[in-house]
């Protein structure tokens, strides 16, 4: 069966992932086939990806063919049931901890909202406002209002309001929603959750208290006004993978609770302008590429410090060509370059030092202007009515159109 | 149109406010004011109109003798530091609809300035009493801060007053930005930052569609400067309008697809593809804008669910026949 989530704190010499720390072992890269083994999830094979092509009829994502997201749990017995003609729903979140979004922030996003179109299937999404006062300790009225802004940007990523409930948890927590946190709750021990989260005395009773806030929305009796009588409905949970804790913990409780295992379908980490080793941060703004950085901003963002992977020197760059193992513009073309043979020539021609640094520079560039430009455009059309109206509480009658 | 000031003494007289009146000859600064008033013993206000990057406007405040240091204003308001300037002449005419040098707390009498934030100093609140202009600056009002507190309750405003000289505010990971929550949720766009934005696309596409958009943008400038003819400006509640035109949004569809168009027609690409140079273009086309479409097109049908939603909230319903 699966692996219980052991504590990860205990074992410093190794790499760090939870949903509040990640760190790589001596500074180095992530190993996620330890942290597969690890987790006990499951990789997704060519086999998985050729099965979502066909029954969705159309080609697979650019992060499901680029192996960004690339380990699940139970994804099998989610296509199995869509076959049989059954349904699911989405769910994923963000904690609002800052204002301002980067690509990676969209990841996850993009993702899904590819996820909703393809499946056709409905999506909750929950902002966990309540999880940043008490972690980031900020006011109640702040990270209410940073939840409304990052619903905005969130939006904009083109998720359809016909199938989407958007909700904070300062908003929504009640109800059915509660009595299900309650459910959850009654489920797990206090030291379990110091066994997978790592809480000590010391943590305030919010911390503790809150991962059934974070599970409560795998279960459909959750949203009464959307999967009323739809008990069985499954969950499908796209999200990063230092997530995993939470859902580990959310599938040992669903079946003492009566409800389906919610499945999971998990990416790796978007790497820091700087490099893997570097830490993005939301108050270092060269860290990272911002949704709101101009198309200059942008040029010289990537320009300047996108760490490459090319020699020093042109003469060694053309006789040893690039190392695409530590380029990140390489890297950030695997997440954004939709064209699989164009992104096949810039690795072959560079790997070989026939394609300098500034060449694959130039083609970042081209592709980050256009995505951030793709993303402007539809932010600047997102209203506070609009926002409004995807967390109204109301029936989404077409979400399985 | 925006208020006069006969019409807010009016309200003021109606809200029962006692406040007392000054004429002087037309002032632009401080200094000025303070040459035909200091004598009145202080309470004398400087008044900001500005703007940050994310077009967010703010009034700030406070007594002549307060210094305001932007920078820690800008941080203390968590938007990093420099992150405050002056907001433009065309901003203060079009937003607060007050004239050069009568920037007033009492501007949000009108609706263009709801999504205006205001920033108030406590160092009011130590004064007798406080001097504003009355939307003109050919005339200044005394009243006091409770006064004060009491007309801006009346139009919905909620007094908000800050230390504006607080000593080492730092903000940084543990001190989250302490006056975060008077940031405006709305923005204010304006005709001629509209109209600029638009032009900042796509750096490779240099066609027709985006000389159009910079002839528009000066066509707009000139008409703000010319008597007599106003532009009406952007809140932040009219963009959903515009969002959910068809005329609109088939033309920014049509826009797109013939630079494309025009751009993949080359010497190279007339060469290569000959006589199938249209399913090639064809195909190009597709793959190039169906993305933007689908955005373009996303977006139009979360705006007019939004506003049916809107308007559904609204309807009363039908009456019944027993």
């Amino acid at each position: 069966m699966e692996k219980k989530g052991r504590d990860e704190q205990k074992e410093a010499e190794d790499q760090v992932v939870n949903p509040w720390e990640v760190t790589a072992k001596d500074g180095g890269k992530i190993d996620y086939d330890k942290l597969i083994d690890k987790f006990g999830c499951q990789r997704l094979d060519e086999a998985l990806i050729r099965r979502v092509e066909r029954l969705t009829s159309r080609p697979p994502h650019v992060f499901l063919r680029r192996g960004v997201f690339f380990a699940h749990r139970d994804f099998i017995e989610i296509l199995d049931a869509v076959e049989r003609g059954e349904k699911f729903y989405l769910y994923t979140g963000r904690g609002p901890s800052s204002e301002s979004l980067h690509l990676g922030h969209l990841v996850p996003f993009m993702f899904t909202k590819y996820l909703q179109d393809a499946f056709k299937v409905p999506l909750v999404i929950q902002l966990t406002d309540d999880e940043k006062c008490m972690w980031k300790n900020l006011s109640v009225e702040e990270s209410r209002r940073l939840a409304r802004e990052n619903a905005k940007d969130i939006i904009a990523c083109g998720f359809d309001i016909t199938k989407t409930f958007i909700f904070s948890d300062f908003d929504y927590v009640g109800g059915a929603f509660y009595q299900n946190m309650v459910k959850v709750a009654k489920c797990v021990t206090f030291n379990k959750v110091v066994g997978i989260f790592g809480f000590t005395p010391e943590d305030h009773i919010g911390k503790i208290s809150f991962p059934p806030v974070q599970a409560a929305p795998s279960f459909p009796s959750s949203f009464p006004h959307l999967f009323s009588g739809k008990d069985d409905l499954r969950c499908l949970i796209p999200c990063a993978i230092d997530q995993d804790p939470y859902f580990r913990m959310t599938r040992d409780v669903a079946p003492r609770i009566g409800f389906h295992k919610p499945a999971l379908i998990e990416s790796s980490f978007f790497p820091a302008l700087q490099g893997e080793t570097g830490k993005m941060s939301a108050s270092d703004p060269t860290s990272a590429i911002y949704v709101t950085d101009s198309a200059k901003e942008i040029k010289n963002k990537v320009n300047k410090y996108a760490f490459s992977g090319g020699q020093d020197s042109i003469e060694n760059h053309r006789k040893y060509g690039a190392n695409l193992e530590v380029d990140i513009p390489i890297k950030y073309l695997g997440f954004f370059l939709e064209d699989d043979a164009e992104l096949e020539h810039i690795r072959k021609e560079y790997a070989a030092g026939r394609m300098l640094t500034g060449e694959v520079k130039k083609h970042l560039i081209d592709v980050l202007t256009v995505v951030v430009e793709r993303h402007r455009r539809a932010r600047a059309a997102v209203t506070d009515e609009m926002v409004d109206a995807f967390m109204a509480i109301r029936p989404l009658p077409n979400m399985f159109d | 149109m925006g208020y006069s000031k006969d019409q807010l003494l009016q309200q003021l007289k109606e809200l029962q406010i006692d406040f007392s009146c000054y004429d002087h000859p037309v002032v632009l600064t401080v200094e000025a004011q303070a040459k035909y008033l200091g004598n009145l013993g202080g309470g004398l206000s400087k008044n900001l109109f500005l703007k940050d990057k994310k077009h967010r406007f703010y009034i700030v405040s406070t007594l002549a003798s307060t210094t305001v240091d932007l920078k820690v204003l800008s941080q203390r308001l968590g938007l990093g530091k420099g992150g405050l300037r002056m907001a433009s002449e065309e901003a203060l005419l079009e937003i607060l609809q007050v004239p050069l040098g009568s920037v007033t707390p009492f501007a949000l009498i009108n609706d263009s300035t709801r999504n205006v934030s205001l920033v108030l100093d406590q160092g009011f609140k130590a004064q007798n009493l406080c001097f504003f202009h009355p939307l003109t600056n050919d005339m200044t009002i005394s009243l006091t801060a409770r006064d004060l507190d009491q007309f801006l309750i009346s139009i919905g405003r909620n007094p908000t007053y800050v230390d504006m000289e607080l000593a080492n505010p730092t903000v940084g990971k543990d001190q989250p930005p302490d006056l975060a929550a008077l940031v405006p949720s709305g923005i204010i766009v304006l005709p001629d930052s509209f109209a600029k934005a638009d032009t900042v696309q796509c750096p490779s596409e240099k066609h027709a569609p985006v000389e159009n958009k910079t002839v528009t943008a000066t066509a707009v400038k000139q008409s703000n400067h010319a008597p007599g003819v106003k532009v009406k400006p952007q809140g932040a509640g009219r963009p959903s309008s515009s969002n959910s035109n068809v005329s609109k949004f088939v033309e920014e569809i049509l826009d797109k697809m013939s630079t494309v168009v025009l751009s993949e027609v080359t010497n190279e690409s007339v060469q290569q593809h000959r006589e199938l140079l249209g399913p090639a273009i064809s195909d190009k086309v597709r793959e190039r804008l169906r993305l933007d479409l689908e955005s373009l097109a996303v977006m139009f049908k979360n705006t007019v669910y939004t506003q049916g939603l809107v308007a559904g909230s609204q309807t009363e319903p039908l009456h019944k026949c027993k």
